[in-house]
């Protein structure tokens, strides 16, 4: 039967430049010289380092333990020794660093004992522990933590598994390579989701530009023997983005409020599925990845590169041209440039793309906008770009929040097609980390004002249970309670206290006086000027 | 019915008119009534709530109600400009042409080798974030200080150091793109 497909609005349809690197099939990126692994890779909180440094660790030992529950662990990729733990150079396009373990390798790439996951008998928050501990988080780029997600809602049945295979982004072919030669662990992997999350229906969604890796995957559920569908889409970008895919393949539109779970959809990425098959059936964690390497490179193609591998080692593999301007990570129209290549693969890392001039053009200068409307014809979200743009620039965030900033994905159509060449995703990312930063203002600005109120009122009951003490106090001592003889009694108590009090000064001075006097007769060049008395 | 009456009964109905609306608009006031300020607690959650003083009144508080009473909406240095323009499109008033002072967000840190462990700097702290007792070593909890230097005034060792927060990866922002004009000149 035919699956009756939905549209999403809006998308753009760029050349795919997806060919160069999906001749080849995937091989295997050789031990770097070292291993340099943030513990932050991953949506949430950061990974605590839990090895020393000079320890010795074995390929998959646990180095980075998740903090709290929306976290992931992190592995060693191989054996070697702990060099440092220290503030490395990130894959980020903010060119900061972060805390990341420092792995020289001892060549022996020795494995950690390796358990397969009982998972048909562990309770299924069980297995959910184990793929955090096992750092399993999303692998089309969002890096959500695996075991997070799969969790259905309460309120609502789950109807829907959708495995994303779109691949939209030009340039990049990994997933596309994965379902060609790794199709059954994929569908393995694809049949814990639904066992966790039970859903109606299991849903591979793949873009038609990829013909092999649908019929691999058509061919990996009918030998496994799975109900799964595998459903062709049209290719078109952003159709890999989960809400579009969600949209073409269910008819459900997500919105940033809601959870998909909610509305009885989960979406995961092949990659994702794939290692956690890895994980189940091998007790393998997630130490490597399949990254693209193409652009301006002799061999373009695909390696199953280990995590940490620092980019300047990774793209040596694929012999750069000598023009090259330039390294982007991800595709051309959501990557970034990587910062620098002493840098390493995350687990984010889909794709590097090595620029050169002819490849991507230096931007050209950005022209007055025009209001065409160009961009609010292709947002796949419906949202208003060049409003957006207006309102970014002006700084006026509250205006981008009415127009829903919130839902844009900055899959960089708008920008594509802008015909005065804005780089329009630039300024929303803008807009939207500043939005991001003052809402967190805002709440710890709720949480001092807490504080504040609260301190204040500890302040004064503590003045009341001081007066109080004082009048019990006083009280007891009247006895009869009579306010001048309490008063009296109080004087009388004071004039005691100065009197006893004058008494033992003047016993001490007369002895500093004595002692004095001695330390005169032993030195008379001290004069006991300053004794009073 | 002559020209006089018809000039009573117009004026007997607008003063009976008068005399209702009057009475309900009275016992509405008295209904409806609205205890304290609501514009000062607009105004207040717009503050940054470092209580720091640095405005030149006595915490957020005391200044929102003095905003409210006419103060300039530029006084705010922890706010910025971002405060500022919060503060404004609120009342509907323009930021004055001196503009703004920016500081950037600090946080105070004792150095331990000096700490007295007087615990004034405790008492001084309005939202608790200075943590010890009597005779020991004092700290600072940095996700729970303002960086309002109140306690810096109050240290008789003069241990405590204010520090700039400094730009990490999980405070990083994006900046808005800039293209240099020269270079297509």
């Amino acid at each position: 039967m035919l699956r009756k497909l939905f549209r999403f609005k809006g998308g753009v349809e760029p050349v795919t430049h997806k060919s160069a690197s999906a001749q080849a099939p995937i091989g295997k990126h050789p031990l770097p010289s070292q291993l340099i692994l943030p513990l932050h890779q991953n949506v949430g909180a950061r990974a605590i380092p839990c090895v020393r440094v000079g320890e010795t660790v074995l390929k998959g030992q646990r180095i980075g333990a998740a903090d709290g529950w929306i976290s992931a662990a992190v592995h060693a990729p191989t054996s070697g020794k702990v060099l440092a733990i220290e503030d490395r150079l990130a894959t980020h396009p903010s060119g900061l660093s972060t805390l990341s373990v420092i792995i020289e390798p001892d060549g022996l790439d020795t494995w950690i004992e390796r358990r397969p996951l009982d998972y048909a008998t562990l309770a299924p928050d069980e297995v959910r522990k184990a793929l955090r501990d096992a750092g399993i988080v999303g692998l089309g780029g969002a890096v959500f933590p695996t075991h997070a997600k799969l969790s259905a809602a309460k309120s609502t049945a789950m109807e829907f598994v959708v495995i994303n295979g779109a691949e939209c982004e030009p340039f990049v072919t990994c997933d596309d390579l994965l379902m060609r030669e790794r199709a059954e662990d994929i569908v393995h992997g694809a049949s814990i989701f639904r066992d966790l999350l039970e859903p109606r229906r299991v849903l591979i969604g793949i873009e038609d530009n990829k013909p092999e890796a649908a019929v691999a995957m058509r061919r990996a559920v009918e030998t496994l023997g799975f109900d799964f569908e595998v459903v062709v889409v049209p290719t078109r970008y952003p159709t890999g983005a989960a809400k579009q895919l969600i949209r073409v393949l269910t008819g459900k539109e997500i919105p940033s409020t809601r959870r998909s779970p909610e509305m009885g959809v989960q979406c995961f990425n092949v990659g994702t599925a794939y290692s956690t098959w890895r994980f189940v059936a091998f007790g393998e964690p997630l130490i490597s990845r399949i990254v693209t390497l193409t652009g301006n490179v002799k061999i373009a193609g695909n390696w199953e590169t280990l995590i940490g591998t620092p980019f300047g080692e990774f793209v040596a593999i694929g012999c750069p041209k000598p023009d090259t301007g330039g390294f982007l990570m991800g595709g051309p129209m959501m990557g970034f440039e990587i910062p620098g290549l002493s840098a390493p693969v995350v687990k984010a890392c889909n794709c590097v793309i090595v620029a050169a001039t002819p490849l991507f053009p230096p931007p050209r200068p950005e022209m007055p906008c025009i209001r065409c409307g160009a961009c609010a014809h292709v947002c796949p979200h419906e949202l208003q770009p060049f409003e957006l743009y207006r309102f970014s620039r002006a700084k006026k965030f509250d205006k981008t929040i009415k127009l829903s900033i919130d839902e844009c994905i900055e899959c960089g159509c708008c920008a594509y097609v802008c015909p005065s060449r804005i780089p329009l995703v630039r300024y929303f990312r803008f807009a939207k980390s500043e939005i991001a930063a003052r809402r967190k203002e805002t709440e710890k600005a709720a949480a001092t004002r807490f504080r504040i109120e609260g301190r204040k009122k500890r302040d004064e009951r503590m003045k009341a249970e001081k007066a109080e003490r004082l009048q019990k106090a006083t009280a007891k001592t009247s006895g009869a309670g009579d306010a001048d003889a309490t008063k009296r009694a109080l004087i009388e108590a004071a004039v005691e206290r100065a009197r006893l009090q004058r008494e033992t000064q003047a016993a001490k001075n007369a002895e500093t006086a004595g002692n004095r006097e001695t330390a005169l007769e032993k030195n008379p060049a001290v004069r006991p000027n300053d004794v009073a008395g | 019915m002559n020209i006089i009456d018809s000039v009573l009964v117009a004026v007997a109905v607008m003063t009976l008119g008068a005399a209702f609306i009057g009475a309900v608009l009275g016992w509405a006031s008295a209904r409806f009534r609205v205890e304290g300020n609501p514009l000062v607690d607009k105004i207040e959650s717009a503050l940054p709530q470092t209580q720091c003083g640095q405005c030149g009144f006595p915490g957020c508080r005391a200044y929102a109600e003095a905003i409210s009473s006419g103060a300039p909406i530029n006084l705010c240095p922890p706010g910025g400009e971002a405060g500022a323009r919060k503060l404004a499109d609120l009342l509907g008033r323009e930021i004055p042409v001196s503009g703004v002072v920016e500081k950037p967000p600090q946080v105070a840190e004792i150095d331990e080798a000096s700490c007295i462990g007087c615990t004034l700097c405790i008492q001084a702290c309005p939202v608790d974030a200075i943590v010890g007792a009597a005779k020991q070593l004092h700290t600072v909890v940095g996700s729970i200080c303002t960086g309002c230097e109140r306690c810096a005034a109050s240290c008789p060792a003069e241990c405590i150091r204010m520090r700039t927060i400094p730009e990490t990866i999980d405070n990083w922002k994006w900046k808005p793109p800039v293209f240099e004009i020269r270079r297509f000149a």
